[in-house]
């Protein structure tokens, strides 16, 4: 335990010692404001236009503004996280580091956990920003709490598989750009993997929606806790985790 | 303490490291020496559980490297071609790291990174990051790094590539100091270094060992004909028939000639001392005598025999495949 600790420790100095982790996160919170203050004038307006002619339902915050609010997140961790992990292990290899973890009485399972971890804890600290405005939310209104916890639960889920591809990719090559691209167009097409679901019958419907990354977030962003959804997360991370303990390996073998 | 038995390493087709056998005494030096290209990274980085070998067997420390690679990481320290550094850290913070995962005590850490930083000179560095130290001293911490956990086995990869003459003479004398308490494994493709630091010598060349001895032996075992090379002043024209006429010479050659001071090169054969022959008949032909000394065949001329296909090499077969 101890190792993997240190090597999430060093991940997470190196995000911080180079510029990307203030890179990422501020650029992540200047998006996240803007998203924040279009949908709050949105939703002010729309209440205020609800409450003049008087409709029979009122606006939700929760339902109306945190839920489009954090699903917006959700695309913006799909552009930010492949620059987080492209470096985990091509750098690594470039660089020659590599031999030293490798020669250093570690197993793969701990190096691997310690740069999963690592990159986490720098993606929940850049959802740590998002509170600053939810507490806003807070001061001048009267959002639920529990759908909140259950949002942000499904987006470090999410974040955690997107980390673990990620890392598997970075561990297939040298150039730390390549890791990138791949990664971010790995991302992209588990996201609208439903798309074809739609045209080609009631089976691939079902088997997109079920392999798609999204749509399992939908719940949580509800509110709702599905083992069914927690399951998908869940096994996906671990054989993510799974497959770059494999390449990590056979990179070994082939030299 | 090191123990290699049989080793062999291919990648597909390409074979990089063929049935090498050796073993390196507790205590010891051992010289890698061969050509660029010859197998002595990739059989180094299988010692230190970087690489699995795809035949044969290492034992470093008492401990196989591939049935119990944590075991002999841990009693080993691994200094690669380029060292291992994270740039954007420094140098203190990095020996923490590696101090770290290297399993250094959390009480002792503080006291090793100091004892480390001292022995190899980069106290004054500490708080440098690693993206700026210059070669040396990257070497140096890169150094420091493979003796933090105080290892039994020592595998350094060409510790003084790329460094000007001062620091490789403070790096020699710096392993020269570790020897005894660490046993060494150093490659190179520079013979001087071995002659001055090694023990013992392991020839490779396209993957295969093609001897192992001291140093001295090498040297001495390769002269299978003795050569002298002879330097007079005012000699006449028949100066070499004079010479070759000398009991015990084979060959004389005429190798430089400068303001009537001409060289020469004498063969003998083997266990003639024929230097008081030599130097009775210079004299006794009126002829001055400006030098006459053996000449030994370098470390540099046994590597290139050794290493050449097409030139046989004396006695160098017995030992090539043991």
């Amino acid at each position: 335990m101890s190792n993997i600790l240190a090597i999430a420790q060093k991940e997470l100095k190196s995000y911080f010692a180079s510029p990307i982790a203030y890179v990422v996160i501020g650029l992540f919170a200047l998006l996240y404001g803007y998203f924040y203050v279009a949908i709050l004038s949105y939703f002010v307006r729309q209440s205020m236009q609800l409450r003049q002619f008087g409709g029979p339902q009122s606006m939700n915050i929760n339902q109306d503004m945190i839920r489009p609010l954090l699903q917006n997140v959700t695309v913006l961790v799909l552009f930010f996280l492949p620059m987080v992990t492209m470096r985990t292990y091509s750098e690594e290899k470039r660089s020659g580091t590599i031999e030293l973890l490798l020669t250093s009485p570690l197993t793969d399972f701990q190096i691997i956990m310690g740069k999963f971890i690592g990159a986490l804890t720098l993606y929940a600290i850049m959802l740590g920003v998002t509170l600053i405005h939810t507490g806003v939310l807070f001061v001048y209104g009267n959002p639920e709490w529990k759908p909140l916890m259950t949002s942000y639960l499904g987006l470090l889920l999410l974040g955690g598989c997107f980390i673990s591809v990620g890392l598997l990719i970075s561990s297939l090559t040298k150039n730390q750009i390549v890791a990138g691209m791949v990664t971010f167009a790995v991302f992209l097409f588990l996201w609208v993997i439903t798309w074809i679901g739609s045209f080609s019958g009631p089976t691939m419907n079902e088997l997109t929606t079920y392999l798609s990354i999204i749509d399992h977030f939908e719940d949580f962003a509800k509110g709702v806790i599905d083992t069914t959804h927690l399951i998908y997360y869940v096994s996906f991370i671990t054989f993510g985790l799974f497959l770059t303990a494999k390449a990590v390996d056979s990179e070994r073998w082939r030299g | 303490m090191i123990e290699v038995q049989h080793l062999t390493k291919r990648y597909g087709r390409l074979t990089a490291v063929e049935d090498v056998t050796f073993r390196v005494e507790p205590g010891e030096i051992l010289g890698f020496l061969g050509p660029n290209g010859a197998g002595k990274t990739t059989t180094m980085r299988i010692l230190t559980g970087y690489l699995p070998a795809t035949e044969g067997k290492a034992i470093v420390a008492g401990f196989d490297v591939f049935d119990q690679p944590i075991e002999a990481k841990r009693r080993t320290g691994y200094l690669p071609e380029t060292p291992p550094l994270y740039p954007d850290m420094k140098v203190a913070e990095y020996l923490g790291f590696v101090a770290k995962v290297k399993g250094v005590p959390s009480a002792e850490r503080r006291e090793r990174i100091r004892a480390v930083m001292e022995r190899t000179r980069i106290a004054d560095m500490a708080g440098r990051l690693c993206s700026q130290l210059s070669k040396g001293y990257r070497q140096r911490v890169g150094l420091a790094q493979a003796l933090i956990h105080n290892p039994d086995v020592l595998i350094l990869d060409e510790p003084t590539a790329g460094l000007d003459p001062k620091q490789i003479i403070e790096t020699r004398e710096l392993i020269k100091e570790l020897k005894g308490d660490h046993t060494i494994i150093l490659s190179t493709h520079i013979l001087p270094e071995v002659s001055q630091t090694c023990q013992r010598v392991v020839i490779i060349n396209k993957g295969r060992v093609v001897a192992v001895d001291t140093p001295d032996n090498l040297t001495a075992r390769l002269r299978g004909s003795e050569t002298m090379y002879l330097q007079v002043d005012a000699a006449g024209a028949d100066a070499g028939v004079t010479l070759g006429r000398v009991a015990g010479v084979t060959r004389v050659a005429e190798s430089d000639r400068r303001d009537g001071v001409v060289g020469y090169e004498v063969e003998t054969e083997r266990g003639y001392d024929v230097r008081r022959d030599l130097a009775r008949a210079v004299v006794s032909s009126g002829w001055g005598l400006l030098e006459l000394r053996p000449m030994r065949m370098s470390l540099e001329e046994i590597f290139l025999s050794l290493t050449t296909e097409e030139l046989p090499t004396p006695g160098g077969e017995e030992t090539a495949h043991e």
